[in-house]
This record gives structure tokens, C-alpha cells and sequence, in this order.
């Protein structure tokens, strides 16, 4: 039975472990920094590292894939940085933790925030960055003095300053409390924001934030779950990290568990190393569905991840005895948490929140509930999404209130189709998959709950007259 | 701002570019080749430059855009705006495109069986059945690569857009005043579907928003383009436009209290691709298909914009920019657009008068006037006329007048008009016509100095006949008294002032929209100008009964067009280069000042 890999969360929740730096320190803390600090780079082959580039290095080999949600390699996103253009480049990690079901990062700031600070300083030094931000989300007010405070600390300490440990090495790193908006998460709708402006997102081209991000330099937007784990690849060295979880999809994640399930929580596990059945039932984890309850569907990876419904078969390649691929037919529970595995799977592992509904749950509402957050955080700077996120809600507002129709369901799904790919962040897809995932998943009930509402309308004196609908969601 | 920058540095680096260029004999250097690109548009190859200017004219990758345009394809699109930046926002522009399929291992080409490199058509990659489009406005082109601007997955993604920028529009074209300019329609009927399954509730927004003084905000016809964020912000420099709320409330705002009032909030109403914002002034008055446009020039001061004037049975309804970028780019000020109206005024000077023929209770006549006039001018003593003209006036009549002064030997002035500019379009000389006054002649140097030497001569009786074209002298410092005392008062101008009450010959002339001319803009543009409307009564412009004047008096021949007199004009003073009329061209051409 898996259990547990705490790497980033070692300490968190431990009887007596308090946020303050003396604690930290007690445990360990910022000798890594210190560390990496005198480190003298390496020669391999032909190729001389510098200290940093070394580092950099060492965060391409470990695998390490972004927590924030794309999953995107970490180290490769480093090795796009301009660093010829001769302007500062900039760090900001991305604390703003707004998809519906995660709150993973919560935890690290409030418990634990020098592991954060200690991780930034590290990728700050690695990418020659002096002036780093954390963007934390408006509504952890507690959150922003925790880490303030902490930042005071550190800078006591000199582990920021001119001089951070006594090296030339320069760096201070500011909070910023966002405004209160999910789309201030996306990394150019952030940028945007810190620059004190509305968080509409970017067009990319060419405002790509490797070179042309904050203040139009170039700029690495980093999760803080990801930012934790550089600080443990320093300290461990990337083979060691690349050892936990699965190739490809290497080290732990920390897992957002919600929903109808016995223990909701947070649960740090080595990636690939447990199934979703697992993680629900599992009594080290979700502990299994309330009693009396059968399990309905599951969104595996925050609120915009495709879900996927009970009894789900897939077809995903598995390392064979050979080694090489070959395609299992895998039950919905038997799918590991990975990244790979759940985009073979059609959906994704997103920020790592996992939310399960059981038969009580109503599919139908649960879109609707699904869709009206969209609706509601659209920033509404391009065409498909603004219009087409509250156009899905209103349709689902309508399902939910009796004015459902039977061709809502192929009527929702051209909307979303014609939403997905065509916007200028990945909201578009954000608002767009778990309509069309519901649709393909459970469209048959979307379909009766319509020709329902029709029914009952038909032995209505006037009849269905879809014009005349009731206020809708937030208008 | 980089537009002002832009407008105001006719720098002395580059005037000192020109001279050298004129300095130096030798041919001048080829300039570099344009590096060219190979792309297919719809299957027809095209080569394109591989840079493009900017809308701050920087060199940057050509887009796919201006590709297909060069290729013969208007990509539809509302937020881009050749002369803002790129917003990418409405998504219209979208299209279909394909890329040169690469080795990822080798990065070699893949080539198809007959050799030619093979073309993936760009895919999503969750969904390899659905296009993924690119945004024709922002996307760079890139060697190899294919648009299709109108296969069917184009068609489908634009019809998609315009169906979402329709759902809760108001559809109000029978009262809207961008009906027959808005892209909105005229996409609709090009590229929408007939009908949309929208079966929801529409959004309802402020209407008729009062947003600034000059300018009326519908929220609901509103795509939320931000052109008109961006020209404020980065044209303007008057950063007063803003979003509230989200999603798909989102409105146009400007600050809590504070009103969108710039001189330069009307060009917003131009380049509002729909009827979201519109001008008080215009709102309602006429529809736009009925309008006749004339290229005109502003004359409100010495920039020159140049624009379009939009008239209808000899009645100016509005102003319009044109674009010339070595004057204007596409923008014009509020107070220049909106100062037509005194054109029509009901007390404009419309018939021939003066003390001449109500001393005689007489009516005045043009063949009456002019011969009169002519006979006095012909009669006078050498140096007993003075010619006070107008830097208002057009090159052709300051050339007339010039004629007739050296002719009597008449000492000459005009009135020098300065205010304040804004370091964009604006400019301290609002005097349109100063260079012009300058080359043909007419004033040598300052404006204004020879009035003194003019009331003198008046008081001590040298001066008998003074000639004042559309100026007030009684303001410049010659009072009535002295007025009075002159045995000639003849007088041209468009409205009634205290100089022309006493006048002995009052001669009604044309506004710039009532005739032909060129004018010298203060950076030394030479430009022309067409007529619009009709002048009112029996005015006439200026040049035609000047040039009848000046053949009478100098025997010169007159020249009964405007094209032979300009041409003549251009022979006579060096600056105008020989240039001929036709020469001049919608947007004009640079003279040495
Ligand atoms: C609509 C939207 C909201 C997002 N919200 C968050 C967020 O709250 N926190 C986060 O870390 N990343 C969020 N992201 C992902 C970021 O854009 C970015 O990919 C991430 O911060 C990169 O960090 P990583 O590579 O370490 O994962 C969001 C993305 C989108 C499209
Ligand atoms: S996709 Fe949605 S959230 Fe993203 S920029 Fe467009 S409107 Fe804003
Ligand atoms: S008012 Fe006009 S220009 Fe401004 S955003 Fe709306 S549609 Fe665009
Ligand atoms: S800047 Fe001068 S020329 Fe241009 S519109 Fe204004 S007043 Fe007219
Ligand atoms: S024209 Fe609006 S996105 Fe290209």
C-alpha cells in the first residue's frame, strides 16, 4: 500500500515545527543555500559549468515538471531566458493559487514559508536574477504578512540583501498581494497585475515571459511547489530526485483532496507512485467515499481538468517487461497520478487537486456550478472566452432551473468547441474542457434533464418559450 | 509618447541628412535589398518582405497579416489598427496555417515523395481534429510557411467570433450612426452565418454614457477592441480610458469622476470599428451614405492635417482625418475637426458692398468693384498702397497679392497668430498658411512689422489706399480713426469685423472647403486642397477676382484655372521647385523653407 513521500511537507504539520526562521534553521534550513553558495560549478567532458549553470543543469536532469499546472520541465523553461539582452531578468513566484479544489500552496506559505524563500533564493542565484516577487493570492491576507514577516527574517540574516551569506551575490524579494482574481494566476495576466495593471493576459508572440516579461524583461514565473523542489534537488542532487516517483514524471506532488471522500486533505506523494483509487480509498488517503455512496466522477487536476466518469476505461503505453511501450487497458482507479498517465488519459493532472463526487452528487449542477466560476473570472479581454463563458453558464443556469432543453447538450458543446484554442490564455481551455468533458462523459443526462424540462413545459399552458427565461448567474 | 516623438522631430538630423544629399554629387548608395520570405497563401506562393514597420515605424517580423494582404487578402479583424499596438484580443483575425513538418531529432526538413517539403497544418494538440488557429494580426511569418485565409476552417473559426461578438450585441443598425461604416455589419454579411442559436438572455450595459465632453458611449454595441484605450494612452498620451467590471461585462470606463477630454478624443470615433462611441457633434445628423467626401486640409493652425470633408447639398457636416504620415498619420485635434461650423454662419459676407455703393445707395457689383479698383491701382502713386494680407490665406492669392504690391510699390504685413501647441499635432503657429506668406514672397521675415510704418503712413498722408485681405487691422493697431482717414479702403474677408464695416470696397471671399489652393504646413510641406461646398451669395474665392485685378493693373496675364496659376506661381518663386499642380498629390510634397 503507497504511502506518504514527505519532501516538501517533511516538516509541516509536525508536532512543535513552527514558521520562524530559528525553527527552520533548527531543521536544516538554509544550509542548502549556503551550500549551493560555495559550490565551484563542473567540467564534464568538454563542457565547463559555471556554479549556476551547473545548478540550472541539475534542474533540467532531475525532470522536474512545473506543480502550477501545465507541468511544463522546469528546467527547460529556464533555458529559455534571455540572458543576453543585458536587462535584469526577474524571478516571481507564482502564489496565487486560485483553481477551484487546490490548496496545496496555502500550506508551504503558512507553515513553512522559508522553504519557499530559501527555494527562491536558490533559483535566483541560479538564473543571475536580483529583484524577485512572490504574487500571492488577495484573499490569503494572513499569508502575505506570514511571508513578510519571514522575509524580514531572512533579511537579518543576510540570506537576502546585498550580501547574501557574505558572497557578492545581491537579491530582495517583495510580496505582492494579487487582486483578487483567477486569472491573476496566469503568468502574463500576473505579470500584468504586479506591473499595476489589469491582468489581461499576454499575446504570445511575442510577449513570451522568458524575454519579454515584467517590464518587458525577461522574467521566470515559477509555482511554489516547484520553487520548494529546486531547493531539494540542491540538496540532493538530481539523480537522487529523478529517483523518486517515475521517469518522466519525477519526484512528489502534493495532492488536493476533495470532495465526497472520508479524508479530505493534502497528501504529498512520489509522482506515479499511487493510482487514483488509491489515493480515494486508500485508508493512508482519501480513506474511501462516505458509507452508502458510489462513486460517480472525478476531477483530477483542479476544476479546468476534463473529468472522468466511474467505471472509465483507458488505453495507456506502459514500460513492458522490455522495456518498451506497450498499450494497457487501465481502469479509471488503476491510473497512476502522474502527468503522463492522465494526459493519456484525455485530461490532466493540473494543479494536483483531486475532487470526487459520489451518486449524490448532481452532474448537472456541478457543471452549472463549474461553468458560473468561469463565467464569473473571465477576464473578458478576448472575444471567445467572454462571450462564450457566460454564454455556457446561462445555458446551464437554464438546465438547472427547468428551462432545460433536449439539444442544450450539442448545443453547449459547439459553444465550447468553438471557445477552446482560439483565445489568448489558457483560460479559453480552462472554461471550455469541463463543459465538453461533461458533455462527452454524462451527455445523456444533460440530454433527459432537457427533455425533461420540455415535457413538463408541453402540458404548460403556452408552452416552452426559451426567450422568457429567469435572470441568469451573476447578471 | 513615440508618436509625439515622431510628429515633432522633423529634426535637424535629417534636414541636415537632406542637405547633404543635395551637397553631395556622387550617386547615392543603393539602399540594402529587402530580404524576402517565401510563403504560400492559399496555395499561391507569394514572397513578402521579411520585416515590416511597426506602428511606431520600428522594423519587426511581418505579420501574417500584412502577408496576406500583400498576397490580395483582406483578413478581417477589429482590434488591430495599423497605427496602435497590437492588442490581439478580438480574435477576428484568426486563420488556419500550416508549417514546414520538421525532424526533431535531425531538425531537417520532411520532405513529402516528389521532394517538396512537407506542410502540417497547425493542430490542437489535445485535439488533432480542430485547427489551431493563429491570430493573422500578431503572428510573424516564417519561411515555409502556408495561410489559409479562406479554407474552411478559417471560415468556421471567424463565423465562431462574429456569432460570439453578436449574442448580446443590440443589433440597433436602423439608429446607429456607424451603420453603414461598421465593420460589425459589413463582417456580418460577409463572413457570419444567418442565424445564431443564441436562446439565452442578452447582457444589458449603460447606454448612451456621456464619456466626455465630445464623445457618447454605447456600452452594448461595444466589442471591447481597446482601440480606443490604446490611442489615448499611447497616441494621446492621455492614458483616460479603462475596463471595469469582467468577463462579459466588461464596459469601457474612464475614471471615477473624471471625463474622457483630451483634444484629440474624436479620433476614437473614427477608429471605433462599431457604433459604441460616437461624436455629439454628428450623432444623428446625417447618414453617412449620403455624404460627399472632399480632400481638404485643416486650417486651424499650422500642421495641416489633412482630411476629408464630408458634405452634402452644400452644407459641411463633418471632419474627418486623412492619412498622410509626413503630416498627420491618421489622427486630427478635436478643436481643428469641429471648426467648420462658422463656414455656414448666417452673417457671412455674401455680396459685394462697401461705403462706395451704400454712400450711392447703389447695390455692389464684382464688375463694378473690380474696375473700380483697378483703376485706382493703376492710378496710384508709387508707395501710396499698403497690402496688409493673411498667413490665412492660400499660396495663389498671397502670390496675386505680391504682384500687385510690387506693381504699386506697396509696403506689405500680415498678422503673425500664435498659441499654444501640444507638442503633437498641435502647433503654436496657428496661422495655416506662414511659410506660404514667406515663399511667395508677401513677408519677408516677422509678421507684423511693418503695421507701425503702415498707421504712420496713413496719419502723415503718405498712404492713400490700403488693400487688407482677412484681417481686422482695427486689432493690429490701425484704429477706425486713421481708417477713415484713407481715401481707399478695399477689403476681402468671410465675416463681418470692425475693418470691414468701413470699408470702401468689400469684396466677400471663399473659405479653404469653398475653393482650391495649396498652403505651406510650418515643416515646410506644400499641400493642396479641394472644394467641398459652394461659397455662399456672390463669393468668390479670393484668387479668381485677384488674378482679374492683377491683369488689369500689371497686365500680367491672368491665369483663369487654378492649376495654370499654380504652375505660374511655381515658376515665378524659386521655392515652389517648378512644381506642377498635378504634381502636388493627396498627401503634398516637401519645399525648402
Ligand atoms: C487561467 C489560469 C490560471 C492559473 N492560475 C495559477 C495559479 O493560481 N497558480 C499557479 O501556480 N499557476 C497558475 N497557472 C499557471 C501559470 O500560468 C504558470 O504556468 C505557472 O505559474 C508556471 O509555474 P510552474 O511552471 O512552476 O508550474 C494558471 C494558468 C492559467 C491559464
Ligand atoms: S482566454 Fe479568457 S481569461 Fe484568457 S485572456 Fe481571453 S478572456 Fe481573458
Ligand atoms: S468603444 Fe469602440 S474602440 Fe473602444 S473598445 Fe469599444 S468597440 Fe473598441
Ligand atoms: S492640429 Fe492643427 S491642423 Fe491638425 S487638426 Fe488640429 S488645428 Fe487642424
Ligand atoms: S485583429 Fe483582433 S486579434 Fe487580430
Amino acid at each position: 500500500m503507497p504511502k506518504e513521500h514527505r519532501l516538501i511537507l517533511k516538516h509541516i504539520d509536525a508536532e512543535g515545527y513552527t514558521r520562524d526562521i530559528k525553527c527552520y534553521m533548527k531543521n536544516g534550513g538554509y544550509k542548502t543555500l549556503e551550500k549551493v553558495l560555495k559550490s565551484r560549478g563542473k567540467k564534464e567532458g568538454d563542457k565547463k559549468y559555471s556554479p549556476q549553470e551547473w545548478l540550472r543543469q541539475e534542474v533540467l536532469a532531475s525532470g522536474l515538471r512545473g506543480r502550477g499546472g501545465a507541468g511544463f520541465s522546469c528546467g527547460l523553461k529556464w533555458s529559455f531566458v534571455d540572458r543576453r539582452s543585458g536587462k535584469p531578468i526577474y524571478l516571481i513566484c507564482n502564489a496565487d493559487e486560485s483553481e477551484p479544489g487546490t490548496f496545496k500552496d496555502k500550506q508551504i506559505i503558512y507553515k513553512d514559508p522559508h522553504q519557499l524563500i530559501e527555494g527562491m533564493i536558490i533559483s535566483c542565484w541560479a538564473n543571475d536574477v536580483n529583484l524577485a516577487y512572490i504574487y500571492i493570492r488577495g484573499e490569503f491576507v494572513e499569508g502575505a504578512q506570514i511571508l513578510e514577516e519571514a522575509l524580514v527574517e531572512a533579511r537579518k540574516k543576510n540570506f537576502l540583501g546585498n550580501k547574501v551569506c557574505g558572497t557578492d551575490f545581491k537579491l530582495d524579494i517583495h510580496v505582492h498581494r494579487g487582486a483578487g482574481a483567477y486569472i491573476c494566476g496566469e503568468e502574463t495576466g500576473l505579470i500584468e497585475s504586479l506591473e499595476g495593471k489589469r491582468a489581461y493576459p499576454r499575446i504570445k508572440p511575442p510577449y513570451f515571459p522568458a524575454v519579454l516579461g515584467l517590464y518587458m524583461c525577461p522574467t521566470i514565473v515559477n509555482n511554489v511547489e516547484t520553487l520548494c523542489n529546486v531547493k531539494h534537488i540542491a540538496k540532493m542532487g538530481s539523480a537522487k530526485f529523478a529517483a523518486l516517483g517515475t521517469p518522466r514524471n519525477t519526484g512528489t506532488r502534493i495532492v488536493s483532496l476533495s470532495g465526497q471522500i472520508k479524508n479530505p486533505g493534502y497528501y504529498e506523494v512520489e509522482v506515479g507512485h499511487a493510482t487514483l483509487g488509491e489515493l480515494i480509498f486508500d485508508k493512508n488517503f482519501g480513506g474511501g467515499l462516505l458509507d452508502g455512496h458510489e462513486l460517480q466522477a472525478i476531477i483530477p487536476g483542479g476544476s479546468s481538468s476534463k473529468v472522468l466518469r466511474a467505471g472509465e476505461k483507458f488505453k495507456v503505453k506502459k514500460p513492458g517487461p522490455d522495456g518498451k511501450p506497450v498499450e494497457t487497458e487501465v481502469d479509471l482507479l488503476d491510473l497512476p497520478y502522474d502527468f503522463d498517465s492522465l494526459m493519456a488519459a484525455g485530461t490532466m493532472s493540473g494543479s494536483g487537486a483531486i475532487i470526487v463526487m459520489d451518486d449524490s452528487t448532481d452532474i448537472v449542477e456541478a457543471l452549472a456550478n463549474v461553468a458560473e466560476f468561469y463565467a464569473h473570472e473571465s477576464c473578458g479581454q478576448c472575444t471567445p472566452c467572454r462571450e462564450g463563458s457566460l454564454w455556457m453558464s446561462k445555458a446551464l443556469h437554464r438546465l438547472t432551473h427547468g428551462e432545460g432543453r433536449k439539444e442544450d447538450r450539442a448545443y453547449l458543446q459547439r459553444i465550447a468547441t468553438n471557445i477552446q484554442g482560439r483565445t489568448i490564455c489558457a483560460f479559453g481551455e480552462a472554461c471550455a474542457w469541463p463543459v465538453l468533458s461533461f458533455m462527452d462523459k454524462f451527455g445523456d443526462e444533460f440530454e433527459a434533464r432537457g427533455e425533461a424540462h420540455e415535457k413538463a413545459k408541453e402540458t404548460e399552458v403556452g408552452g416552452f418559450v426559451p426567450h422568457k427565461v429567469a435572470a441568469s448567474p451573476d447578471s | 509618447m513615440a508618436a509625439k516623438k515622431k510628429a515633432n522631430k522633423k529634426t535637424a538630423a535629417e534636414k541636415k541628412a537632406a542637405e547633404k544629399a543635395v551637397a553631395v554629387t556622387e550617386a547615392p548608395a543603393e539602399p540594402p535589398p529587402v530580404e524576402m520570405v517565401k510563403i504560400k497563401v492559399d496555395g499561391k506562393e507569394v514572397e513578402v518582405p521579411k520585416m515590416t514597420k511597426d506602428w511606431e515605424g520600428n522594423p519587426r517580423p511581418t505579420t501574417m497579416l500584412e502577408a496576406c494582404e500583400i498576397a490580395g487578402h483582406d483578413v478581417p479583424h477589429y482590434c488591430y489598427h495599423k497605427k496602435l499596438p497590437v492588442a490581439g484580443n478580438c480574435r477576428m483575425c484568426l486563420v488556419e496555417f500550416g508549417m514546414p513538418a520538421m525532424d526533431r531529432a535531425t531538425r531537417q526538413p520532411i520532405l513529402n515523395e516528389d521532394g517538396t517539403p512537407r506542410i502540417d497544418k497547425m493542430r490542437l494538440p489535445y485535439d488533432p481534429s480542430l485547427p489551431r488557429g493563429a491570430i493573422a494580426c500578431a503572428t510573424p511569418i516564417a519561411p515555409g510557411m502556408e495561410i489559409y485565409p479562406s479554407s474552411d476552417w478559417t471560415k468556421q473559426m471567424r463565423e465562431g467570433i462574429l456569432e460570439s461578438l453578436l449574442i448580446n450585441h443590440p443589433l440597433d443598425c436602423p439608429i446607429c450612426d456607424q451603420a453603414g461604416e461598421c465593420k460589425l455589419q459589413e463582417y456580418s454579411v460577409e463572413h457570419g452565418q444567418a442565424e445564431s442559436q443564441f436562446a439565452e438572455v442578452k447582457v444589458h450595459k449603460p447606454k448612451n454614457v456621456d464619456l466626455g465632453p465630445r464623445i457618447n458611449f454605447d456600452a452594448e454595441r461595444c466589442v471591447l477592441c481597446t482601440r480606443c484605450i490604446r490611442f489615448t494612452k499611447e497616441i494621446a498620451d492621455d492614458d483616460a480610458l479603462g475596463i471595469v467590471n469582467r468577463g462579459s461585462y466588461n464596459t469601457i470606463s474612464t475614471f471615477p469622476g473624471k471625463k474622457f477630454d483630451n483634444n484629440y478624443t474624436l479620433n476614437t470615433v473614427d477608429i471605433c470599428p462599431v457604433g459604441a462611441l460616437t461624436s455629439k457633434d454628428f450623432r444623428f445628423q446625417m447618414r453617412v451614405w449620403f455624404l460627399k467626401e472632399t480632400k481638404s486640409i485643416c486650417t486651424d493652425c499650422g500642421t495641416g492635417c489633412n482630411i476629408l470633408v464630408g458634405s452634402r447639398e452644400e452644407k459641411i457636416y463633418r471632419f474627418e482625418p486623412r492619412e498622410n504620415d509626413a503630416v498627420n498619420s491618421s489622427w486630427m485635434c478635436d478643436s481643428g475637426r469641429l471648426n467648420y461650423k462658422w463656414v455656414g454662419r448666417e452673417d457671412r459676407l455674401a455680396q459685394v458692398s462697401g461705403t462706395r455703393f451704400t454712400d450711392r445707395n447703389q447695390l455692389g457689383s464684382w464688375k463694378v468693384a473690380i474696375h473700380e479698383i483697378s483703376e485706382i491701382l493703376r492710378d496710384a502713386e508709387q508707395g501710396s498702397v499698403a497690402i496688409v494680407g493673411s498667413a490665412k490665406s492660400t499660396n495663389e492669392e498671397l502670390y496675386l497679392l505680391s504682384q500687385l504690391a510690387a506693381k504699386t510699390g506697396a509696403i506689405t504685413d500680415a498678422v503673425q497668430r500664435l498659441g499654444s501647441g501640444d507638442g503633437f499635432l498641435s502647433c503654436e503657429d496657428k496661422n495655416p498658411n506662414s511659410n506660404g506668406c514667406r515663399l511667395t514672397g508677401f513677408c519677408f521675415t516677422e509678421f507684423g512689422i511693418n503695421t507701425s510704418k503702415i498707421e504712420e503712413g496713413i496719419k502723415n498722408g503718405a498712404i492713400k489706399t490700403l488693400i487688407v485681405f482677412r484681417e481686422d487691422v482695427t486689432k493690429q493697431g490701425i484704429p477706425v480713426k486713421l481708417l477713415k482717414k484713407l481715401d481707399h479702403l478695399i477689403v476681402s474677408d468671410l465675416l463681418p469685423t470692425k475693418t470691414t464695416e468701413h470699408a470702401t470696397y468689400l469684396l466677400p471671399g471663399a473659405a479653404v472647403m469653398e475653393k482650391r489652393g495649396t498652403m505651406v504646413n510650418f515643416k515646410g510641406r506644400l499641400q493642396k486642397f479641394m472644394k467641398a461646398v459652394e461659397a455662399p451669395g456672390d463669393a468668390r474665392p479670393e484668387w479668381e477676382f485677384l488674378h482679374e485685378l492683377v491683369f488689369n493693373v500689371t497686365g500680367n496675364n491672368g491665369y483663369s484655372t487654378i492649376e495654370g496659376l499654380f504652375n505660374q506661381m511655381a515658376t515665378d518663386s524659386k521655392a515652389f521647385k517648378e512644381l506642377k499642380w498635378a504634381e502636388i498629390g493627396d498627401t503634398g510634397v516637401e519645399v525648402d523653407i
